[in-house]
């Protein structure tokens, strides 16, 4: 059935406990997946960035008893409640999926990595019960108490990442279980959720977290800024946001150079595939743009820099680099994809760093905002862009998987649901994350249209 | 181990058939309560009450899918495959009821509420109906465990149909029930008419209702009437029957705050009742120990659940007593009016 070639995968495989048949390529529920994915996203990063940014201007309002921060708290607070609805139902969608769409490797291995979702559980209970106390507590509960329950909701935004992210980790270096006879055994759920990849995952997601939310939200006062509305309120609101983004994005390049060479390490083949490196080289270059052929496994155009991949993945220009002729072409992942997305993010990824680094510059050095209006113009971009460096990292990480959900050990067509009719819900999917998107923009909107003044008017 | 792992996904049916049915309820009640100015005020108290809890209340969803995969990895994988259909269009359902909800909360003209207020509440009826089916279907037995495929069959016999149904009622009647309480601690004494003489009407259906469906599971998922009509299984029944009985009584003699208990008791009795009559059975013809995950995972389980709990039941409790006590709830409000021009900084 399997062609393993010369260099058969070292851990033995599994086809899954529900045995049916396998769907080749299974496209349309990965499509469902990767959009459902597409849309959380981006609201974990809120989930995990927007409390910290939420009780710091709270905190600078405790301290100084000026209204605008309390306004734009508030304001803040509402919005994360919102965003929290929307990851209420999104997030549930993702669990019906791993049903819906993956039967089977929820019944294989939901036995190994369950245990973290049941962790992650309980942090996303105590975080909805947290976030309704604080939002709706504002002028209702004592100022310390309130403060104090806003405390929780960072913590559990923490921690739950951590376990999501932890399963994701596995994925890529499972480990936890034993294999015999083409069965999971002997599970170990805390081994497999502290597995190789954890840390560097969790770290460089929390991190992006903070750099989504921190630009998309100084975007929106950047907006204003340009709009002629630079009163406290809207300056506050900048330079919070600005500065948790500022120092995240370039904290995330060196995070993000540690990731690569974990990546080298224990998924060769995926890091071929992100650099586009057909066979196996010593003293690699680092190619930029190119185009993959994979029916006679060669990389056309393209700028190459020689040494360069070797120096980044291996901080030594003279270093081996694994290639992708080393596996059969059946375990090669799309390379075009994988490649790309990877260079969308590392470029994105630069811009953001010097644009955070400028601004902490100038704040540092001249004790004042850049005046520049192509500094606020930039800002304005930083967030649609951060947004398409996530997605494109997600990307890079999880295309790259392929052809495996569990890394080398059980592939994606074994897992995937025998169900037809996959297109029809896929095409449903689409056009209600489109109204989802649609509402959720239009909620946005009417909240900043809002006279912040109304925060602080005793309703 | 497995059955402490089994415990707990029932109790989280229980919590949700209780907390998530009373919100899916007060959609029911949303969707019938008449038009823009004649249910602005039915709406209003819907909003107030739901606001600050729905979340928490959704999130026991969550828990019973997460302890399913875990400790019963196979039989979720073969309950899932099976109910595709019924499964997806809940899972629609869910995005559209709670971002619809969320989001008519800032509405800002009668037009907008209406819509939002309208996917709200359709999304709420139909999305208990399509759970219900799939507990229905399981009932009946229609999971292969052995080779399960996708069966559309296996959520529209008489049986999953009958639970869908019963699935919508009992949550309307929990709602109105809830409402009437709530409109009483908000001082509206025409609301709490209302919603006594909605639970009194609902009550008596969902009532009748469950008789009914007593015989289709007669006839048609006979191990399971055997088991709710024998032993622990009618003792379970039984109670349920008292609690609701008792909670007519309750109403009629307007004392809403203890209906609440009772009410919730009699749905909880029934979740109950059916694990007392499948018992040793995970799903028919899979038994516990043949369903359960190895004992290390569910000890993992077990324990991060127990410590889990430590925290959760404290900050439950906190926020329901927060809530109960009205430090929380919004100023009661008619959703029509406010959109009145009174209202004077609104455009």
């Amino acid at each position: 059935m399997l062609d393993l070639g010369v260099l058969a995968a070292a851990a033995e495989q599994v086809t899954g406990v529900l045995g049916d048949q396998p769907a080749p390529d299974a496209l349309e529920a990965r499509r469902m997946q990767a959009l459902s994915l597409t849309v959380h996203i981006p609201i974990v990063c809120f989930g995990i960035a927007f409390p910290a940014m939420i009780l710091f201007v709270h905190g600078l309002y405790l301290r100084t008893g000026e209204p605008h921060f309390k306004a734009l708290a508030k304001r803040w607070s509402k919005v994360a409640l919102t965003l929290f609805a929307v990851g209420v139902v999104t997030g549930t969608i993702l669990s019906f999926e791993f049903g819906l769409l993956w039967p089977d490797f929820s019944a294989t291995f939901g036995e190994v990595y369950g245990v973290a979702f049941g962790l992650e559980g309980v942090a996303f209970f105590l975080e909805a019960i947290f976030i309704a106390i604080y939002v709706y507590g504002w002028d209702r509960l004592p100022r310390r108490t309130h403060f104090l329950t806003g405390i929780p909701i960072v913590i559990t935004g923490f921690f739950g990442s951590f376990c999501v992210i932890a399963v994701n980790g596995w994925m890529n270096d499972p480990t936890g279980f034993g294999v015999r006879n083409g069965e999971v055994v002997d599970p170990q759920p805390f081994t497999a959720l502290l597995n190789g990849n954890m840390w560097h995952e969790l770290i460089h997601m929390y991190l992006a977290g903070y750099v989504v939310a921190g630009f998309i939200v100084a975007g929106v006062y950047a907006a204003a800024h340009l709009r002629g509305k630079r009163d406290a309120y809207h300056r506050t609101g900048l330079v919070v946001a600005l500065s948790f983004a500022a120092l995240a994005a370039p904290a995330q390049v060196i995070v993000g150079d540690w990731a690569g060479r974990e990546v080298t390490k224990r998924q060769p083949i995926k890091l071929a595939a992100i650099e586009g490196l057909p066979t196996t080289t010593e003293g690699a270059p680092f190619t930029i743009g190119g185009w993959y052929d994979a029916d006679d496994n060669t990389m056309n155009g393209g700028i190459e820099i020689p040494k360069l991949l070797s120096l980044l993945a291996d901080h030594d220009p003279d270093a081996t680099i694994q290639g992708l002729d080393t596996v059969p072409p059946d375990d090669r992942p799309p390379v075009n994809i994988v490649h790309y997305a990877f260079q969308i993010m590392v470029g994105i990824g630069t811009l953001l760093a010097m644009l955070g680094a400028l601004f902490v510059l100038t704040l540092w050095r001249h004790k004042r905002l850049p005046r520049s209006k192509w500094f606020y113009r930039g800002v304005v971009a930083s967030g649609p862009l951060a947004l398409v460096a996530l997605v494109a990292g997600w990307i890079t990480t999880e295309v790259g998987r392929q052809p495996w959900i569990v890394y080398e050990v059980m592939r994606v067509e074994d897992s995937v649901t025998s169900s037809d009719g996959l297109e029809l819900g896929f095409a449903v999917l689409v056009a209600v994350y489109l109204l989802l998107a649609v509402a959720v923009a239009w909620l946005l909107r009417r909240l900043s249209a809002e006279a912040p003044e109304r925060e602080v008017v005793h309703r | 181990m497995a059955e402490i792992c089994l415990a707990l996904i029932f109790v989280g049916l229980t919590m949700y058939a209780v907390l998530g049915g009373a919100d899916f309820g007060a959609g029911f009640w949303d969707l019938t309560a008449g038009g823009a100015e004649r249910g602005g005020r039915v709406r209003g108290l819907i909003q107030r009450s739901m606001s600050p809890v729905w979340e928490a209340n959704h999130v026991w969803l969550i828990f019973v899918l997460v302890v399913s995969w875990t400790a019963f990895p196979v039989a979720f994988g073969a309950v899932f495959t099976t109910f595709l259909v019924p499964l997806f269009l809940a899972a629609l359902g869910i995005i559209m009821r709670g971002t619809a909800f969320a989001l008519r909360g800032h509405a800002a003209t009668i037009n907008e509420a209406r819509v939002l207020g309208a996917v709200f509440a359709l999304s709420s009826v139909v999305l208990p109906f399509f759970l219900g089916t799939v507990l229905g279907g399981i009932a009946a037995g229609e999971v292969d465990v052995a080779d399960p495929s996708p069966s559309n069959a296996a959520w529209t016999g008489p049986v999953a149909i009958t639970a869908g149904v019963l699935a919508v009622l009992t949550g309307a009647y929990l709602s109105a029930v809830f409402l009437a309480g709530d409109a009483r601690r908000a001082e509206q004494p025409d609301l709490e008419r209302a919603f006594r003489a909605r639970a009194l009407g609902i009550g008596v259906v969902t009532g009748a209702g469950s008789i009914a469906a007593l015989f289709v599971l007669r006839s048609d998922a006979r191990p399971l009437f055997d088991g709710l009509t024998s032993g622990a299984g009618l003792a379970a029944v039984l109670a349920s029957v008292a609690a609701g009985a008792a909670t007519l009584a309750l109403i009629w003699t307007w004392r809403f705050e203890l209906a609440r208990w009772t009410a919730a008791a009699a749905v909880a009795a029934v979740v109950l009742g059916w694990w007392l009559a499948t018992r040793p059975d995970v799903l028919p013809g899979l038994t516990l120990d043949e369903a359960a995950a190895p004992d290390a995972t569910l000890t993992a389980l077990v324990v991060s659940v127990a410590f889990g709990l430590l925290l959760l039941i404290p900050a439950l409790l906190y926020l329901y007593r927060l809530v109960l006590s009205d430090t929380l709830t919004q100023s009661y409000e008619p959703l029509d009016q406010r959109f009145r021009p009174t209202d004077g900084d609104q455009p």
